[in-house]
């Protein structure tokens, strides 16, 4: 086990440099740059700027020195947010974004499966189709609108909520947006619970636990329900990763510090550092929460052994 | 003597997308303490939905009608809470095709020990004691080196053995077994039958054995039951079913099961035709297609299961074969 982790964390090397490089380069064929505004800036201090970011020297030189301060550990210094390194930025965003996200992951995995399970349990029935539909309703109905719709009666009409704000991470200031941030990822998961669970309350082994005289909650607690959750495990290590590297939508209508924006303004003010920041990020929680799952698997299903191969 | 199941009219229906298939209809049978009941017949004839549907455990597309008593205990359409007062414990059921019953993700040992701990209350010291008893019983071989293993460390004999285990851990006075000894060698499956007989004689457990494989029926059963298309075709003792078939089914079945005492070069016996399509079965009597001595009323007017005297019971029109296996005319 520890020396296929081990392994996986190896083959993530070349696979996290491909990704860099990828990123690196792909930001520089954008046109424009950090410096590029609507208000032309004097050559001179155009030429002052890009050379106090080193970014009049050729490209090739750039990258070294960028992966060269990765390797240390230091993601550079913001272009937009002036006196902000993106180390800092991401220290004062990531925690808020990844509190949320495992909240709301969390929340969606403890309400998702027990709907899931449910309506497997009823397949076909009125319980079954009222557990689609309102899943069927938390994928289609888009975050911008469950959100607004939440502050306004829950803030706005019965005041019990605050509207927004982070507020050091207050549990009141937590609860919208976590619910709002896990409804598509209730619906998700009840969806792939309720399948994975169907096919297992067909297999024979069930058919055998409950030929002896066992509950019908052990029947499905101890005998279905493993295997049933296995198809979730992939889903849930990519869905993990998106989550807590935050929701531009959540953290904007809720007014949050996160991370969530980042990507896209950073990506539009052609702030190369920090793009890259929240790529490698982002990267290496795919990654390792892959690994997880890996790991998860083997732990779920004694036939699978993590060996060299 | 007392019947532990007796069953009356019951009738098994699937609705599929195709249209509602009767998989077992219109079936009457006893058996009775200490004694073993054979059923024999092909694949799909509704041997295995039969008492699948007895233990409450048939497909969500599936219903059951008629009536299937457990001593005084109704057991068809009941809840299940109260069913599980009796599956398991005092009427127990070993599955064909070892290889997907037993529970991929738990150990054999808790697999066996949470029948005990349910039913008997027992400590888990005790129950795995009593489970390492059984799995010696069944020949596991170094059962308490393997008994904390996964079902798919073992070969599938052995998951057959662990089914056998289980189904005899609670010595349960009806014990169903649906083609216990397929996957067996014959020296095991000896064993096994030996255990089977032990158990009838010692503690009086009825046994109901689902089969195709004649020379298990010959060795265990009492009474044998054939069934074909959902239907009984024949019951009656072994000793009249082997040396005086009435049914022309029968006759067929047994003809066409190879011999070490009549070795020839010819080709071994085959009932000509399939088994019939549940959906469209013939009209008339069921065999009637494959069957060689069919009249004109076979084809219009389906036989029903009548008794013959000698607690003997056939659906034939015929009025049988004589002591040389002869048609009487």
């Amino acid at each position: 086990m520890l020396f296929f982790i081990l392994r996986r964390f190896l083959i993530a090397i070349p696979v996290m440099f491909l990704i860099i490089a990828m990123a690196f380069f792909m930001m520089r064929i954008a046109p424009g740059g950090p410096f590029t505004s609507e208000r032309k800036l004097s050559p001179e201090v155009e030429a002052n700027m890009l050379a106090a970011y080193d970014l009049d020297k050729p490209l090739h030189i750039q990258f070294i020195k960028y992966v060269n301060g990765v390797l240390h550990g230091d993601f550079g210094p913001s272009y937009k947010y002036k006196d902000f390194s993106v180390n800092e930025l991401i220290a004062i965003g990531a925690p808020v974004s990844i509190r949320i996200g495992l909240l709301a992951m969390f929340f969606a995995f403890a309400v998702g499966v027990p709907l899931g399970t449910l309506a497997a349990l009823n397949q076909n029935s009125a319980i079954d189709y009222s557990v689609m539909g309102l899943a069927m309703t938390g994928i289609t109905i888009p975050n911008f609108v469950v959100a607004p719709l939440l502050t306004l009666f829950f803030g706005v009409y019965w005041h019990l909520l605050p509207v927004a704000g982070w507020n050091d991470g207050a549990w009141n200031h937590m609860i919208l947006p976590v619910f709002a941030l896990s409804l598509p990822y209730i619906a998700y998961i009840s969806r792939l619970t309720r399948g994975g669970m169907i096919e297992v309350l067909r297999s024979n082994y069930v058919r055998t636990a409950r030929a002896k005289g066992l509950s019908e909650f052990v029947v499905v607690r101890r005998h279905a329900m493993r295997a049933g959750l296995m198809p979730l495990v992939s889903f849930i290590a990519p869905a993990t990763a998106g989550i807590v590297s935050g929701s531009l939508v959540i953290e904007q209508i809720f007014g949050l510090p996160g991370i969530g924006g980042y990507f896209i303004k950073a990506a539009l003010n052609r702030d190369y550092t920090l793009v890259m920041g929240v790529v490698i990020l982002y990267a290496g929680l795919i990654i390792t929460l892959n690994i997880v799952a890996d790991v998860v698997y083997a732990v779920l299903d004694p036939k699978i052994k993590l060996g060299r191969a | 003597m007392s019947a532990v199941l007796s069953v009356k009219d019951l009738t098994v229906r699937f609705s599929t997308p195709e249209g509602e298939v009767k998989a077992v209809s219109n079936v009457t049978l006893e058996v009775n303490k200490g004694e073993c009941l054979g059923i024999v017949g092909e694949s799909g004839s509704g041997k295995s939905q039969l008492f699948i549907a007895i233990m409450g455990l048939l497909a969500d597309n599936g219903t059951v009608e008629g009536s299937a008593k457990f001593g005084d205990t109704e057991l068809l359409n009941i809840p299940a809470k109260q069913l599980n007062k009796i599956r398991g414990e005092r009427m127990a059921m070993i599955f064909q095709d070892p290889m997907t019953c037993l529970t991929p993700h738990i150990k054999i040992s808790r697999q066996l020990t949470e029948v005990l701990v349910k039913h008997k209350g027992m400590s888990e010291t005790d129950a795995r004691q009593r489970a390492l008893e059984i799995l010696d019983l069944v020949r596991i071989p170094e059962a308490a080196k393997r008994m904390d293993l996964y079902p798919h460390e073992f070969s599938g004999g052995m998951r057959q053995r662990v089914m056998i285990a289980m189904g005899l851990l609670c010595e349960p006075e009806l014990l169903i077994a649906d083609e216990p000894s397929t996957a067996l060698d014959v020296t095991v499956q000896a064993q096994i039958l030996d255990i089977l007989n032990d158990l009838k004689n010692d503690l009086g457990t009825a046994i109901v054995m689902i089969t195709h494989d004649l020379g298990v029926v010959a060795g265990i059963c009492d009474r044998v039951a054939v069934m074909y298309a959902g239907e009984f075709a024949e019951t009656g003792s072994v000793q009249n079913i082997f040396y005086d078939p009435q049914h022309p089914y029968t006759k067929g079945l047994l003809r066409s099961m190879p011999r070490l005492d009549q070795l020839t070069d010819e080709n071994l016996y085959t009932i000509p035709g399939q088994p019939p399509n549940l959906q469209r079965l013939p009209e008339g009597c069921k065999f009637q297609e494959r069957c060689v001595y069919a009249l004109d009323e076979c084809l219009v007017d389906d036989p029903a299961l009548t008794s013959i005297g000698e607690g003997r019971q056939k659906a034939c029109h015929r009025k049988g074969f004589d002591s040389q296996g002869e048609l009487i005319t």
